[in-house]
């Protein structure tokens, strides 16, 4: 592998590495901060008939994982192209 | 129609379509036996990742624990979905991109070592058949229950049925059946929750009717239930705790690292034929595995009020025994149901309180099966749902068994004592140790040793606390080396199965436990069932620590790390 090359490389495992950083701050803040160490305080909010802290352990945790994992995907195969390693 | 012939009759259509997929999808070569051949579009892959990862345990165990628990059953919920936002960003696309067969053999190469590969197989062996031998059980259980025969000669039935499939079929065969399984255990699950959630809320939508008022009224659901349990002396539902916050904390941790480390989910992403398709592929998996996990707590909070609203339809006008329905006859034949007239009464009633409360076993299992009889809905819903149990558990066996087979037949046998075997001896070898998985998993399924519940939380332990660290490392550091990795795995599940044995006695064995399982022995407040993350931290901190004061691995390492960090050039999946 060529030295300019390896930089480059190394420039898109950077951006690949910032992006899932940033999203697994969000995992985290939805599943282990909404669900679990805030769920009281959120639970005096409510949505309809649920209480927003047993809504995100219930419901709002899971829907936010799946977005999580098409954002990365999609954002991923835009990097893929733009770095020239799509395969 | 009654019951009994419907359910033949449902069971019988879902069988004839899984064996007839087996036979069209036969596996020709290694390739197809392990990987399908690598040519699974991401949407189908996704849908037989989540056949494979939902088993009995998620059909039928779960939204019990939940109508039990309330709030507390969120760990389940929480912890085996975030495990697939780590498995498509921190293990399957890089996996996917080294291209072999298996786990293990991903880790003999990175950490240039038969060692290593051979703990991997072990810790991969270990939490595979932990975990397939709750699922034989499940199947026999199942079985005996709807063709009303023994335990055991339900299980030989189950058994015969996942031999066909699987042995024919490999990963082809297994992919298009679990195609069909999740077909049908996605509608079983969700048609008697629309049904009960338009009796009770007036909305078809069960995610959506849990969060709505109770028909006919203006009170949220949620907060009647809250009330109705409350009142009865039970845990507020919406807001009950499991243990402590730092319990569910580790508990829903433990899970979800132990659902990105468990070797049949993560083979599942060598099916696909490029590194895109893997993340693609973890996103859909979930989406069908949210599918049912968004449903389930409706169901649990429905089916809890619906029990309290049949036993006492109004405040202090509690069910005559003699005028019970027809559902709690049938389970009360199978013990998971049992009633004790402690007043003299007659009547049925149910509390929180011990000395008064005379519903003296309500099994948590039995309310998925039991919720569309509680809630009179039609016998085909009811026969549905049992094909729907049965696709679950077997689904979950095949996949777990493939794992377990490929482990002994390429990694054991090819790998390292008999690396000149031919294609054709290896493929026979795979099916042989897949007839031998079942076989041992039959024979632990008719002598179950005591330990149903336990035995699922040691294989995520043990996946949580071996497997996944190990990968993980592999793909994100070029520093940890063989001995890192070899001590880190052997520290992490010996911490694990120390904590779990010592509390739960050694092999499960509960009078060889040292310390009494009580939460007042337990580390920080933490049950055994939750220490999976806490080995893994472990296997962290032991694999970095022996890495820095030993030798770096050879540049020939570091360079295979960046070449998987990079997506292009992945060929198809292979073994050489």
């Amino acid at each position: 592998m060529a030295d300019n090359n390896s930089e480059k490389m190394k420039a898109y495992w950077q951006a690949n590495l910032k992006l899932m950083l940033m999203l697994l701050v969000i995992w985290f803040v939805i599943s282990y901060l909404c669900g679990i160490v805030f769920v009281d305080a959120l639970n005096s909010i409510r949505i309809g008939g649920y209480k927003l802290g047993f809504w995100f352990a219930q419901q709002g945790a899971m829907y936010g994982f799946v977005a999580i994992i098409f954002y990365y995907s999609h954002r991923m195969a835009k990097l893929d192209r733009e770095f020239g390693v799509n395969d | 129609m009654d019951l009994q012939t419907l359910t033949f009759i449902i069971v019988g259509i879902t069988f004839a379509v899984y064996i007839g997929i087996a036979f069209w999808a036969r596996a020709g070569t290694t390739s197809e036996f392990y990987v399908a051949g690598g040519g699974i579009h991401p949407v189908a892959n996704g849908m037989a990742t989540a056949a494979d990862w939902m088993s009995a345990a998620s059909f039928i165990s779960m939204a019990g624990l939940i109508a039990f628990f309330g709030y507390g059953g969120s760990v389940f919920l929480m912890g085996w979905t975030g495990g697939y936002v780590l498995l498509a960003m921190l293990l399957a696309p890089y996996l996917r991109k080294y291209g072999k067969f298996t786990v293990p053999e991903f880790i003999g190469d990175r950490y240039y070592s038969k060692v290593a590969r051979i703990v991997a197989v072990i810790c991969l062996i270990v939490a595979s058949v932990t975990y397939v031998i709750g699922q034989m059980k499940g199947v026999g259980v199942a079985f005996s229950r709807f063709l009303e025969v023994s335990y055991e000669m339900g299980l030989l039935v189950g058994m015969g049925i996942v031999f066909v499939y699987a042995v024919m079929g490999g990963m082809k065969g297994i992919t298009y059946t679990q195609i069909a399984q999740y077909c049908v255990l996605i509608f079983a699950y969700t048609i008697p929750a629309v049904f009960i959630s338009l009796q009770l809320t007036g909305n078809p939508i069960p995610q959506l009717g849990l969060g709505s008022t109770l028909s006919g009224t203006d009170t949220f659901l949620l907060d009647r239930l809250d009330q109705v349990v409350t009142e009865l002396g039970f845990a507020e539902y919406t807001t009950s705790k499991r243990l402590s916050s730092l319990n569910t904390f580790v508990y829903t941790l433990s899970l979800m690292i132990g659902t990105a480390g468990l070797p049949h989910v993560i083979i599942r992403f060598f099916t696909v034929s490029k590194v895109s398709d893997a993340r693609k592929s973890a996103g859909w998996a979930l989406v069908f595995i949210t599918i049912l996990y968004t449903t389930a707590p409706a169901v649990a909070a429905m089916a809890r009020l619906n029990l309290h609203q049949t036993i006492e339809p109004a405040a202090g006008e509690n069910l005559v025994y003699e005028e019970r329905p027809s559902w709690f006859k049938n389970w009360e034949k199978t013990g998971l149901l049992a009633f004790e007239d402690k007043n003299g009464d007659g009547r049925i009633t149910y509390n929180a309180d011990k000395e008064s409360n005379e519903m003296v076993k309500v099994d948590r299992d039995i309310m998925v099966l039991a919720n569309p009889e509680i809630a009179r809905l039609p016998n085909w819903v009811i026969a549905l749902v049992a094909a729907g149990g049965l696709a679950a558990a077997l689904s979950t066996a095949a996949g777990l068994l493939l794992a377990i087979a490929s482990a002994i037949s390429h990694d054991l046998l090819k790998g390292v004592f008999k690396p000149e075997i031919s294609e054709q001896q290896e493929l026979l070898a795979s099916r042989i140790a897949m007839a031998g998985a079942i076989l041992l998993a039959g024979y632990l399924g008719f002598n179950p040793p005591d330990f149903a519940a336990g035995t699922v939380a040691l294989a995520f332990g043990l996946a949580a606390s071996s497997i996944f660290p190990a990968l993980m490392m592999g793909i994100f550091s070029k520093r940890i080396n063989k001995e890192g990795a070899i001590a880190g795995m052997i520290a992490g599940i010996s911490v694990t199965l120390l904590y779990v044995f010592q509390h739960k006695g050694i092999m499960f064995i509960a009078s060889t436990s040292f310390l009494g399982d009580m939460p007042a022995n337990w580390f920080f407040g933490i049950e055994p069932n939750a220490f999976g993350a806490i080995g893994a931290a472990v296997n962290f901190a032991v694999a970095f620590g022996v890495s820095r004061v030993t030798a770096a691995p050879p540049e020939e390492i570091q360079h295979l790390v960046e070449d998987i960090r990079i997506p292009s050039g992945a060929g198809s999946a292979g073994g050489h």
